[in-house]
């Protein structure tokens, strides 16, 4: 029961203690193990923010799954690995900037941001690329949709066995689901990339390479969170039955 | 008989307020809103909930004053729909939510601890701007010219049928959601790791457990409302298809998805001022809170066990028999924990040296009153039951009894109790004791009413009604003018003790709790040194101990 009392002793005298530590807290130690605990707390209510879209695609894919099937083969393939494989290289390069503000390297530090947010944009652009080509297919719910590429398949996806018309109707729900995850996916992207804008000037001018990395750390945590949800969106809504 | 008084204050003549302390330290707009002090932005938040609880009851005022006659005379329909709908919105999320956490939580959990501070100041001082610009919101979807959807936002009424406000008043509270998820999340890190030496999860008082009890519902219910709302606003806005039947979606899930969210959020709601219960019937019985840890855990419960009942809202709307059954022997389970805490307030009632101060009087009332609100909610939950008592007043009595006649006499009660804390100050006594005593006539007159017109079948959300129901409701409409008076008279003479109420000193209660240690108003940095705790809760003899060897320490 006697369990683990966390704050130490108060030695709060004004000798020796580092300029970045706040004020109500003890140690550094603390300070830090403080910080990371909420971040995991945070990236804990984002998967409940994910997990109430993650509900509503289990539903409908169960019901509809069909439907689910012909979106998914609208998708390109193509431009959904290379986002999955820039997004992994993103995670490396955010993981190495971790690595040189651990290390005290400024420069690096800089560089590997940068690397990141570069990253970060290409894959904005490709989103931007895919959405457009929704557009163009008359794909997107609500501003102009038509289900005429799942009554009468194109040429080019011919092999399609076309769907009855209220099934095709339900290629919608797919693709509110698609923009709808893909699009918070793509905020909490914007987010992240607006906030490594910051972190880069900062860490230019030093901020974190003087001991007090914390930042950095719990930012890499965030950016680690978005590439796995899109680790889960790529096969949920790319990948569905590929083999047929 | 009201002779009997444990309340100790300083000898008037030669007392005064401490010269430094969180108030006085530094002065002017600008010190107050940039502050990353606790104790600060706990005083912000009780103004801020302050304002709209009124205009939410100015909303509750003119509701009953349209249900005074039968017919929909006052205003019409459609305004009458927007009036309840903003009654609501505003009392939810912008009174209800944030209450006891955001103010008397915010100021008191650091201290409880034994910390300098919440975890994170900044995130705190966000948590109220983010508040207020969801206030923004609200009142913006008020003025320019309301939302009537019910503060339920039902679709596909509320994304298809409806031409107000929608996604203003929807934006207002994703807004005010991610301020209650920031309180929570901040509750839960300080609770984990700011403890001071000696003070154990076992040694906490009870009233950080609840609190974090509800702070885990607020960080895993409230972003899935989040997203709802945001999906609710896509579909309003731009007409995607996740909840609209004519696209294939099913309306069906935004009703899951918000209950998974807004039931626990009843919860939020009042497992903060059942910890405030615990506190003040333990100070004013003298005695440790019986059954400690089965009170503990009783809070953690409500908080699991909540997570598993959302369906009971549904019973009406087309949910699987199965479910339903399930649901509902769920909903069942929760009144267990419930009535362990009960037990447990009137266990250490027994034989304990009971004064009946005027926070001790608010508590009696949330105790009767929560208990009747908590049965009839057996009721509801069970399932042949609810199918005739739902979408009646019967359901707006049970929840007013649990919110009003149950939290809301627990924030008074909060804040009766720490007002000397908070401002050094006391109020006047017996105005309070009348003010209380006025509280609880007026709400059963408003309420009890309505469960007996509910029962016969007078449904809500109507501006109308016929004509023999007209007896109940012209009681219920002259309960809640003296229940307004009854909120008026704290208003009052709270803000008059500001200025003249007698100084309090540092424990007028003779309460054990750490906060009651330190100065009233406390310094900025609440301790001058960090406490080493080496007692229980609720230890009287070892307070008995330290005032015998009491240093006056003033900053």
């Amino acid at each position: 029961m006697d369990s683990q009392a966390i704050a130490t002793q108060p030695e709060h005298g004004h000798e020796e203690h580092p300029p970045y530590l706040r004020h109500h807290f003890a140690t550094v130690e603390q300070q830090r193990e403080t910080a990371s605990f909420g971040m995991w707390l945070f990236l804990l209510t984002e998967i409940m923010f994910f997990g109430g879209l993650f509900t509503a695609y289990l539903i409908y894919r169960n019901w509809y799954y069909p439907a689910f099937v012909a979106g998914s083969h609208q998708l390109s393939i193509f431009l959904g690995t290379l986002n999955t494989a820039v997004l992994i290289c993103s995670s490396f390069t955010m993981a190495m900037g971790v690595h040189a503000a651990e290390m005290k390297w400024r420069k690096p530090l800089v560089g590997w941001l940068l690397a990141t947010i570069f990253l970060g944009c290409v894959f904005l652009g490709v989103k931007a690329v895919e959405y457009h080509e929704k557009w163009e297919k008359h794909h997107v719910p609500g501003l102009n949709f038509s289900t005429q590429d799942f009554t009468h398949p194109s040429a080019q996806y011919k092999e399609e066995p076309p769907l009855p018309p209220d099934m095709a109707a339900k290629t919608q729900v797919y693709f509110s689901l698609y923009f709808a995850m893909t699009g918070m996916h793509a905020l909490h992207m914007i987010i992240g990339v607006s906030i490594l804008l910051v972190l880069v000037v900062r860490a230019w001018a030093g901020a974190y390479t003087a001991g007090h990395m914390t930042t950095i750390e719990n930012f890499g945590l965030y950016w680690h969170f978005v590439d796995i949800v899109w680790i889960f969106l790529f096969p949920l809504l790319y990948l569905i039955s590929r083999h047929q | 008989m009201s002779t009997a008084t444990i309340v100790k204050l300083p000898p008037q003549e030669t007392a005064s307020l401490p010269k430094r302390s969180y108030l006085n330290n530094e002065y002017g707009l600008k010190s107050w809103l940039l502050t990353g002090d606790h104790k600060r932005i706990a005083i912000l938040y009780l103004i801020s909930i302050t304002f709209f609880f009124f205009i939410g009851g100015a909303m509750a005022g003119l509701i009953r004053l349209e249900l005074l006659t039968p017919q929909s005379d006052l205003m019409a329909m459609d305004t009458y729909n927007k009036v309840f709908t903003m009654h609501g919105i505003i009392m939810v999320f912008l009174f209800l939510v944030p209450s006891v956490p955001a103010t008397i939580g915010n100021f008191l959990i650091p201290i409880m601890v034994g910390a300098k501070d919440l975890a994170f100041p900044k995130v705190n001082l966000l948590s109220w701007y983010l508040y207020i610009f969801a206030g923004c919101f609200t009142l913006a979807a008020l003025i320019l010219g309301g939302v009537d959807t019910g503060w339920t936002f039902t679709t596909p009424l509320s994304t298809h049928y409806l031409n107000t406000h929608v996604i203003t008043a929807g934006l207002g509270i994703f807004i005010a959601g991610f301020s209650s998820i920031f309180t929570g999340l901040n509750f839960i890190v300080t609770i984990h790791r700011m403890r001071a030496p000696g003070m154990t999860w076992f040694r906490l008082p009870l009233f950080v457990w609840s609190n974090y009890a509800a702070s885990i519902l607020m960080v895993l219910g409230t972003p899935v409302l989040a997203i709802t709302l945001v999906l609710v606003i896509l579909e309003r806005a731009i007409g995607i298809g996740v909840f609209d039947p004519a696209k294939g979606g099913d309306p069906l899930l935004f009703q899951h998805l918000f209950w998974f969210y807004s039931h626990p959020a009843v919860y939020i709601m009042i497992l903060p001022g059942m910890g405030v219960i615990s506190e003040v019937i333990s100070t004013f019985s003298r005695k440790r809170v019986f059954g400690y840890t089965a009170v503990a855990f009783s809070s953690v419960a409500i908080a699991v066990f909540g997570f598993f009942v959302w369906a009971h809202h549904m019973f009406i709307m087309g949910v699987s028999n199965y479910s339903a059954l399930v649901f509902s022997l769920l909903t069942m389970l929760v009144a267990v924990p419930s009535a362990i805490k009960i037990f447990n307030w009137a266990a250490t009632l027994y034989k304990g040296s009971i004064t009946f101060e005027t926070p001790m009087l608010y508590a009696f009332g949330f105790m009767g009153l929560f208990t009747i609100g908590g049965l009839t909610g057996v009721f509801l939950g069970s399932l042949g039951m609810d199918i005739h008592l739902t979408e009646t007043y019967f359901i707006v009595a049970h929840f007013h009894f649990v919110m009003v006649g149950g939290m809301l006499m627990a924030f008074l009660s909060g804040i009766h109790f720490w007002w000397p804390k908070m401002t050094g100050r006391m109020y006047p006594e017996a105005l309070s004791k009348l003010a209380a005593l006025i509280t609880f006539i007026g709400f059963n007159l408003t309420f009890f009413p309505q469960f007996i017109v509910g029962y016969l079948g007078m449904p809500r959300r109507y501006a109308s009604y016929p004509p023999e129901f007209q007896v109940l409701n012209v009681l219920s409409t002259a309960g809640a003018t003296v229940l307004g008076v009854g909120y008026l008279l704290p208003m009052i003479y709270l803000t008059w003790s500001l200025k003249h109420g007698k100084i309090a000193g540092n424990n007028p209660w003779q309460a054990t709790g750490l906060e009651w240690q330190i100065q009233s108003p406390p310094l900025t940095e609440n301790f001058v040194e960090t406490p080493i705790v080496d007692h229980e809760a609720y230890d009287y003899e070892w307070l008995a101990h330290q005032t015998e060897h009491e240093v006056q320490t003033v900053g």
